[in-house]
């Protein structure tokens, strides 16, 4: 009996360093945080006077915040339908016995490696649609000289585009990860399945159609769930290509919530965007680690 | 049949083409000379390799007053070594215990430390840049190497208690019966047998820490100990600073990882799903 004793004891201290910090440093920090965004904080200066919500009202009273809302909602739209279709798309083509699929796959995956400030420094210069003086560059120019001019644009420089640019680059960059989960699901599904069907004369489309796409719900749901809260949050990206855009035309919350807080000291206004940013991340986060975590055990 | 198979190759093709656009123009431009780059020949493969933008973006030119990314490189390298030890080493203590000696409310407290990964680190930044000041961390090279330790726990656990569940339960319950207590087995049987979790886990936390950019951004202020991707999008968005300098910082920047990613992307691959909880 003693001996159990002292190993549940010796359980506790493995873990005990990881519980401390992650209490402290993410817990502990967010309580901080909300608490900070009912504050007067507004200077170098700190201020804890308590203002209740004046700070969230003020928010969503503020055209940047309300430009920023409506952005990164068309920015999530985009990119998950985008991401999702593109993945799915190529997982399916890729489960088609093809020759090289390691390659083709790699090739898919690998914008995932590389960091998004990579992605947005080089998205710059390829959606850069040029001036009057130089002619068209970047994208434009290859459109152009592939006979596909009447695709040109002036991408994230034109104001009613925008975030919309941005879509392009994040989508380079991530609908490879949903390649690889749609392809990891469909290679889990049993062979036998799709070839019973085929004997009883299922068409190909007829079999993704009623028995691949549907078993591939919960796959989609992850897709779905880990995608917008990626985007939600997305920064480094919008950075590195384009920064706050003309009129904020780019501009997404955690880029408003770095400036008011880090180049204006707004802590307190800071504090109340990234409060809000938590939230609506845990709104989907928190009902899927339930059931992920549920469902698998 | 065979036209559908053209046409699957053929889509398959336009895609890789659209993922392997960027990096062409990298590789090509940033090995362009001086005289060849202009934006109007951007599509163009070099004339003559030349590595002269590669020097200048690793060593800076002084007489321009630009600096060049190879300190930056350095402190990259100093924090994500640290740091990736650290995180996978407390990730594999935490894992056993939650894969072998739960305990009542451990599934709870697990997914407490799991929704962690999740969270838009917006919201812990003020404090934390306090914490950092008061521990007289801030601004350096260990206050970076201690964040990212902090915020790698959760994915670290992750991955190891789902490396760790695999395990049978039946050969520790063997080995306790022969007497072996919670320190051995973490000891003799399950570090023996942790390589293939600690190469997800580390492969993992090198390609995100090497690649992060928030927490460089907010608690390096000083050049001299920023990481690359911070004085990346510093060089990046001056307006001096020629476009085949920025195209070979970007591909300093994203060669390590690159690296990784050929010769281990199977373990890559495997932390991304783990990422999205697929795999639990």
């Amino acid at each position: 009996m003693r001996k159990i004793k002292e190993e549940r004891i010796l359980s506790f201290l493995f873990i005990a360093p990881s519980i401390v910090l992650i209490s402290v440093f993410v817990y502990g920090f967010i309580i901080w945080t909300g608490w900070i965004s009912l504050t007067n904080w507004r200077d170098v200066f700190p201020d804890f006077s308590f203002v209740g919500l004046r700070n969230y009202i003020d928010l969503f009273q503020n055209l940047r915040f309300q430009i920023d809302f409506k952005n990164i909602m068309v920015f999530t739209v985009l990119f998950l339908l985008s991401s999702i279709f593109i993945g799915l798309l190529l997982a399916i083509l890729l489960d088609r016995k093809i020759r090289y699929e390691n390659i083709f796959r790699s090739i898919y995956l690998f914008p995932m490696a590389i960091s998004f400030i990579v992605t947005g420094v080089v998205w710059r210069w390829l959606l850069n649609p040029g001036t009057e003086a130089s002619g068209s560059l970047g994208i434009n120019m290859l459109l152009e000289q592939i006979g596909l001019g009447f695709l040109k644009s002036k991408w994230y420089t034109d104001p009613s585009i925008g975030i919309k640019a941005v879509v392009i680059a994040a989508v380079w960059q991530m609908s490879g990860y949903v390649m690889a989960m749609y392809l990891a699901g469909i290679r889990s599904i049993p062979g036998e399945l799709s070839e019973a069907a085929q004997v009883d004369g299922a068409s190909i489309w007829q079999i993704y159609r009623y028995i691949i796409l549907p078993l591939l719900r919960p796959v989609t749901l992850g897709a779905v769930i880990i995608l917008t809260h990626i985007s939600l949050k997305i920064f480094d990206l919008v950075v590195a290509m384009t920064g706050a855009g003309i009129g904020f035309s780019c501009d997404v919350p955690a880029l408003f919530m770095y400036d008011t807080t880090f180049r204006g000291n707004f802590f307190a206004q800071g504090a109340a965007i990234a409060t809000i940013l938590l939230i609506s991340i845990a709104i989907i986060i928190v009902p899927y680690l339930r059931y992920s975590l549920k469902s698998g055990g | 049949m065979r036209l559908s198979k053209f046409f699957l190759y053929l889509v398959l093709i336009v895609f890789a083409i659209f993922y392997l656009l960027p990096i062409y123009v990298i590789l090509t431009t940033s090995l362009k000379s001086f005289s060849e780059v202009s934006l109007r020949s951007m599509w163009k493969l070099p004339k003559s390799i030349s590595l002269d933008s590669f020097i200048i973006a690793w060593k800076g030119n002084p007489s321009k007053g630009l600096k060049g990314l190879s300190q930056n490189f350095m402190n990259s390298i100093y924090l994500v070594i640290p740091a990736t030890i650290i995180s996978s080493f407390l990730g594999s203590m935490n894992g056993y215990v939650f894969a072998k000696w739960k305990f009542r409310y451990s599934d709870t407290l697990f997914s407490i430390i799991i929704f962690g990964m999740f969270i838009p680190y917006q919201s812990v930044l003020i404090p934390m840049v306090q914490v950092l000041q008061k521990l007289r961390l801030y601004g350096s090279i260990p206050g970076l190497v201690f964040v990212h330790c902090v915020y790698g726990i959760p994915i670290a656990t992750l991955i190891f208690r789902n490396y760790y569940a695999s395990i049978p339960t039946e050969i520790l319950e063997a080995a306790r019966i022969d007497g072996a207590g919670f320190l051995s087995i973490y000891n003799r049987m399950i570090l023996p047998v942790s390589m293939p979790g600690f190469a997800v886990v580390m492969i993992w936390q090198f390609t995100s820490i090497w690649n992060d950019f928030l927490f460089g951004l907010i608690v390096a202020q000083k050049p001299s100990i920023q990481p690359i991707t911070v004085a990346l999008n510093n060089l990046a968005g001056s307006y001096f600073v020629e476009w085949n300098i920025q195209m070979a910082g970007a591909l300093l920047t994203a060669i390590p990882p690159l690296i990784i990613y050929i010769f281990l992307g199977r373990y890559f691959m495997r932390g991304l799903l783990a990422g999205s909880l697929a795999g639990t």
